[in-house]
């Protein structure tokens, strides 16, 4: 029975395919902040394979680190949604306290760090009892979180004092408040340890932040061929797997930056949807994917090359993406 | 690692208060790194505000009797809630003048309090009255209230910064709007007050600019009694399509009305089916309740929370401008006014205020350049400048009077 044997693969094939589950593939999940919807793009297909409804006004989103979880915040909820990757579905919410924006998860996947934007403040939530341990005050519109990569330090962006706050993420005591450009929307730790890079939307720029003495060393502006300075408004910001390269999202101007971390120097501008906002990479550096938040689709930009592949639709007002580990 | 720890100020207030000055000095350093300012500051903003009239043409917009003051202190709160990582302070001293009233006896009690930066909601005239008082301390005035170009052009003043946007920005926004729309043949109906004749103008003047074209003038008379107290619904029925019939044929009407005598009567009351602008109907502005782009809504929210009610345009202005001002001292670590000053007008200061791009200061007018809403107050329309419409230094400077044309003399 060949033919029944085969048939049975196929079909075995499919049905993977469609739940997700045991596929080699990795998933991205990308917050429609519109949609009220997490829509999950198989990396390998780049399709849409499934949209999960998950509440009001998804915008931060970040995966534990064993892979298993997918945390959505539902600013208008007041609340984290919990997706588990292998049924893609949501199990759960956690506790975010008011409004919360953005989220970032220790490398232990015990605590939650979260953004809440009109309470100028940012909630650490455990993860395994639910509950919001404590809150840290901060500047104005807080709203990019990231944690480095040893765990130790937590940053956060504020966004209306165009501060980049550092808290010791064993304390929960602020250790530093560094001065950016106007607007800082993200951050993102080098893995490698000793810098912070931050993006300020208004300004314009990336602020190259030294952890140990807490100054700006430098700061990075970009020049898009035909559009004004002022529609430069960099955004998402993400080191590529390897450390070696960090991509921006400049938001008005449609263009992820690619920038040489050594030398500081900005490479290339990839075109992509209008308003980009946040992306991530897939756990190989094969691939950087982008939520544009106007045009409502997901770009796919090859590492390797450099270029824009695919456009994904996606659901209404995409703002994030996250890609767990396989 | 030299970290630091929030508890730092706490030890620093304590130092200062017991006089030991050199140490609070001294810590400080250790304390603060990355940011511009080394010591604590303590800024004294003052408002000078003159009320405006409560007989508006809708019961909506009667203006709050804390209007243009509670932007202030909002902007005041968040800058104190960045000094807080930054190390200033700021406080706010606030005097309400009766219209008519005397600025010299309420600006020589903000310069008795010791308050050289002075957020202003005043008429032309007594804005003018107020440089001058300024002038001999050297204070800093942030009009945050007159519409008036001439401010910004034969009588402008170097201790004055535009935070409003001038006439001809408001509808030079609007115009470049319309013609996007090639709604190009303009119905124009003024009022019969001096600032409804320089809006007209102003709309003459964005018209040439861009190439939109007049078709008529209608003069609506202010000659009492038409406000709301008279409950004439029935009679305004009867006159605006009477007021706008036999007119040649036009795309829109634009409404100079800034006195508010007429113009929200005219939106469908108009002899020919026609859309209105200006005054009324889509309207230039700098903010307004339904608008929530950008993050706006997170100011808003802010807002709603203090005070319980909608941030207007008013409030927005004096919101900026003490804004401005805490943006201007964390970022030079001064407070003098010639210092901020210098600051505010070179290309290094650049403000996110919640619209589609920062705002900046044109050097040669001391005009704050900004993007310009178009709502119809209830939702947002359109911002401009548009697309498609240009200037080698920003686009931003498609709005009022560009530098090659500037009279203003520093």
């Amino acid at each position: 029975m060949k033919n029944g044997k085969l048939v049975a693969l196929v079909l075995a094939g499919l049905l993977t395919a469609m739940s997700g589950s045991g596929s080699h593939a990795a998933m991205a999940y990308v917050s429609n902040e519109r949609g009220d919807s997490v829509s999950v793009i198989n990396t390998d297909a780049m399709k849409v394979v499934k949209t999960i409804q998950v509440g009001q006004r998804p915008r931060g989103i970040a995966a534990s680190p064993d892979g298993a979880f997918i945390y959505v915040c539902l600013g208008d909820d007041n609340s984290i949604a919990v997706i588990d990757t292998k049924t893609m579905s949501v199990i759960g919410a956690l506790p975010s306290g008011k409004d919360p924006e953005h989220l970032a998860v220790t490398p232990d996947g015990s605590t939650i760090y979260t953004s809440n934007e009109n309470d100028s403040a940012a909630s650490y939530i455990d993860v395994k009892s639910k509950k919001v341990l404590g809150t840290v005050s901060l500047g104005e519109e807080p709203e990019g979180v990231a944690v480095s990569a040893d765990g130790k330090l937590v940053a956060v962006t504020s966004e209306g004092s165009s501060l980049i706050h550092i808290i010791d993420n064993s304390s929960h005591k602020l250790l530093a408040s560094v001065l950016v450009g106007a607007r800082p929307r993200y951050a993102a730790f080098r893995a490698s340890g000793g810098e912070l890079w931050a993006t300020s939307e208004a300004g314009g720029t990336v602020s190259v932040i030294d952890l140990k003495t807490d100054k700006v060393l430098q700061t990075i502006g970009f020049a898009v061929p035909g559009i004004t300075a002022g529609l430069i408004q960099p955004v998402g910001i993400n080191f590529t797997p390897d450390g070696t390269k960090a991509y921006v999202s400049l938001s008005r101007a449609n263009r992820v930056a690619v920038i040489d971390v050594k030398s500081r120097q900005v490479k290339k501008y990839i075109l992509v949807g209008q308003r980009v906002w946040h992306g991530d990479f897939t756990p190989d550096g094969k691939y950087f994917l982008c939520a544009n938040g106007v045009s409502n689709d997901v770009t796919v930009i090859d590492v390797a090359s450099g270029r824009a592949l695919k456009s994904i639709s996606v659901g209404a007002a995409p703002w994030g993406v996250a890609i767990p580990p396989k | 690692m030299n970290r630091r720890n929030q508890k730092g100020w706490n030890r620093l207030a304590l130092a200062f208060a017991s006089g030991n000055r050199l140490a609070g000095l001294v810590s400080i350093s250790l304390l603060v790194s990355g940011l511009a300012t080394a010591t604590p500051l303590a800024v004294k903003i003052g408002v000078i505000r003159m009320a405006h009239s409560k007989e508006t043409l809708s019961l909506l917009d009667v203006p709050a009797d804390n209007e243009f003051l509670a932007g202030a202190m909002l902007g005041v709160a968040d800058d104190n809630s960045n000094g807080r990582f930054t190390g200033q302070t700021y406080t706010l001293d606030d005097i309400e003048l009766k219209p008519g009233g005397n600025v010299a006896a309420a600006y020589a009690s903000l310069a008795g309090k010791g308050d050289r930066l002075i957020v202003a909601d005043l008429p032309a005239a007594q804005l003018l009255t107020l440089s001058d008082l300024a002038k001999k301390d050297g204070a800093l005035i942030f009009n945050a209230g007159a519409s008036d170009d001439r401010l910004r052009q034969q009588d402008c003043r170097a201790n004055i910064i535009h935070a409003a946007p001038s006439r001809s920005m408001l509808t030079d926004a609007l115009t470049q709007y319309l013609m996007w729309k090639r709604w190009t043949r303009w119905l124009l109906v003024r009022g019969s007050h001096k600032a409804d004749q320089a809006l007209a103008q102003a709309y003459r003047n964005s018209a040439r600019k861009f190439g939109a074209k007049i078709v008529g003038e209608l003069l609506y008379k202010d000659t009492g009694g038409s406000r709301r107290s008279d409950s004439g619904s029935v009679q305004v029925q009867q006159q605006i399509p009477v007021l706008t019939q036999n007119t040649p044929t036009y795309d829109v009407m634009i409404a100079a009305d800034e006195s508010e005598v007429f113009g929200g009567y005219l939106p469908y009351r108009t002899w020919d089916p026609r859309p209105v602008a200006g005054s009324a109907g889509l309207m230039p502005t700098v903010w307004d309740g339904e608008y929530e782009q950008w993050g706006a809504v997170q100011l808003q929210n802010r807002f709603q929370a203090m005070f319980k009610r909608t941030m207007d345009a008013r409030d927005y202005l004096a919101w900026m401008s003490a804004r401005m001002i805490g943006e201007a001292v964390t970022r030079t670590g001064q407070t003098t006014p010639e210092g901020l000053r210098a600051y505010l007008i070179s290309p290094k200061f650049d403000f996110a205020a919640f619209k589609s791009e920062s705002v900046s200061v044109r050097s040669w007018d001391q005009q704050v350049r900004q993007p310009i809403l178009l709502s119809d107050g209830r939702s947002l329309v359109s911002v401009s400048p548009q697309r498609g419409y240009l200037n080698p230094n920003s686009d931003l400077d498609t709005l009022g009077v560009d530098q090659p044309e500037s009279k203003c003399k520093l």
